[in-house]
């Protein structure tokens, strides 16, 4: 439970502290491999499905289907020339895109994947993710500053105003869960909604779930939402000045984030890595699926959701997405905290 | 071993004092905003550091998430080139540094007859057991309900001011 604040005390026990640390590296190791990983294939199932969308057929030179081209794409841009403008605030420019991959990767360190299998369990968890996030604006901002270029600082700016209006959404959106659960800590939050009537947080909190929705896409500048990077008029906007190595941790860093806000969701509100109660009493075999499998395929049905959305919806005006963010999910959300507490307090939930 | 709680401390006051040095003596303004994300991250591991998560979470949340990007978007949008050739202090900083000076020796001459307050329910065993999180929950909501309540009070006038300011602003044009 308390790993964080027992990590200063875990010093004073000599020869406990060796096994523990090698076991915290140990799952760190295999947390962030598997993620790179996913993170690889994300990219290439992204061309895949958004290629048989338009009726294309996607990457399919590299390797059997493609499937080596995200290897290909990766050694690619290693070896590409590093390219800093003269105009850019070289120790910003050099700090921001690691601000944004780091952020993104710290927050794997909180994810309970299946029991008992979590970096760090913190009481704060869910906080913690929201602290993360906010951080990962930074590298966004800075890198739009630093680059002196017009079309960078424009990205820039329009992705701070957009990150910090959905953040406040978000954070409201998770707190019915929060009453739900009575808990900060994921694993808590899934143990809970394992023991609810329904299973699953997803059905009592749609409406939070709706707004969790709609703020993911925009937290992770993805369409219909990609305004920081609207190519059309933008040219890339914030990491438009960026090359080879530094493009990569952004591009990296933002899959990263899609795949954290995809676990984010299925955590809070599809409970995680456990099926509800009534379905494995009916059917009583799939209780000898690990629960990783259940966790990985709600990810991998919020991963093609990003996909879809992005071959389905055009983007949206400026105006138009500060005003959903501020005149509609915030009250929804406003109001789902008052019905949830309400309920709460009733005895109903 | 029974030092680390005080090499800790040593380093996390040493570090903030150092970080708020460079955040007033930089010459560009979002080089300080940097210095003082990275101030806010130390004064949260300081509240870790007293067991108090929530008050850990929620400073990089609503300083470093909000407040310090606000201070951003402000500096970002300075002219720089003007910023940069102008001095960091003004002409009377020497004033201002006697009297700090002077209020320090001052708090250092108090610190000898401080009396540390009764200590209360709440205990570091209990606030770890039921999590620290709940205990400022459950004191916050109870027994300090009417401050509690004043406070939100005054935010909400703040908001409300705000909009009245720009709603003005948006007749007169």
């Amino acid at each position: 439970m308390n790993d964080l604040l027992a990590l200063p005390l875990s010093y004073l026990k000599p020869l406990g502290f060796l096994g523990e640390l090698i076991i915290i590296l140990l799952k760190i190791a295999v947390v962030f491999v598997v993620t790179l990983l996913h993170v690889a294939y994300a990219t290439y199932w992204e061309r895949k499905v958004i290629a048989h969308m338009q009726l294309r057929l996607g990457p399919r030179e590299v390797g059997p289907f493609g499937l080596f081209q995200p290897f290909a794409d990766g050694i690619k841009l290693f070896f590409k020339e590093d390219i800093i403008p003269a105009t850019s605030d070289k120790p910003i420019f050099y700090l921001a895109p690691v601000i944004f991959f780091v952020s993104a990767l710290t927050s794997l360190a909180v994810l309970p994947f299946f029991d008992g299998f979590v970096v760090a369990d913190i009481n704060i968890g869910l906080l913690f993710l929201l602290a993360m996030s906010s951080l990962g604006a930074y590298g966004i901002v800075m890198s739009g500053w630093s680059s002196g270029s017009k079309y960078s600082f424009l990205g820039g700016l329009r992705s701070a105003s957009q990150v910090i209006s959905y953040e406040i959404a978000m954070g409201l959106s998770l707190v019915g869960v929060m009453i739900m659960s009575g808990s900060l800590n994921l694993t808590e939050i899934v143990r809970s909604q394992h023991a609810s009537p329904i299973g699953v947080f997803v059905v009592p909190q749609i409406l939070g779930f709706f707004v969790f929705m709609v703020a993911m896409f925009a937290e992770t500048n993805r369409l219909p939402f990609d305004l920081p990077e609207a190519e059309s008029e933008l040219v890339a906007g914030y990491f438009t000045e960026y090359s080879g190595f530094r493009f990569a941790m952004f591009f990296l860093g933002e899959y990263t984030g899609m795949l954290i806000m995809s676990s984010t969701a299925t955590i809070c509100f599809l409970g995680g890595w456990t099926l509800p109660g009534f379905v494995t009493n009916a059917l009583p075999f799939l209780n000898i699926v690990p629960g990783i499998v259940w966790f990985l395929m709600k990810v991998y049905f919020f991963m093609f959701f990003y996909y879809w959305i992005r071959a389905t919806l055009p983007r949206y005006r400026y105006d138009q997405l500060m005003a959903i963010g501020w005149k509609v999910l915030i009250p929804i959300a406003l109001a789902n905290i008052v019905i949830t507490g309400t309920l709460k307090i009733m005895g109903w939930l | 071993m029974s030092m680390l709680p005080q090499l800790f401390f040593g380093y996390f006051a040493a570090a903030i004092i150092l970080m708020s040095l460079l955040v007033i003596t930089r010459k560009n303004p979002v080089h300080s905003v940097m210095w003082m994300l990275l101030l806010f991250f130390h004064i949260a591991s300081m509240y870790l550091f007293l067991n108090a998560e929530f008050i850990a979470a929620i400073q990089v949340i609503v300083y470093a998430g909000a407040i310090l990007v606000l201070f951003l978007f402000v500096v970002l949008l300075l002219n720089l080139k003007d910023e940069l050739e102008t001095d960091r202090f003004i002409g009377s900083w020497p004033a201002g540094l006697l009297v700090s000076v002077a209020i320090f020796v001052s708090l250092a001459a108090a610190l000898k007859s401080l009396v540390l307050g009764q200590s209360g329910n709440f205990t570091v065993a209990l606030v770890q057991k039921i999590t620290h999180t709940k205990a400022l929950g459950q004191i916050l909501y109870t027994e300090y309900l009417f401050p509690f309540e004043i406070a939100s009070l005054i935010l909400l006038i703040a908001v409300i001011g705000a909009i009245v300011l720009a709603k003005k602003r948006m007749r007169s044009h």
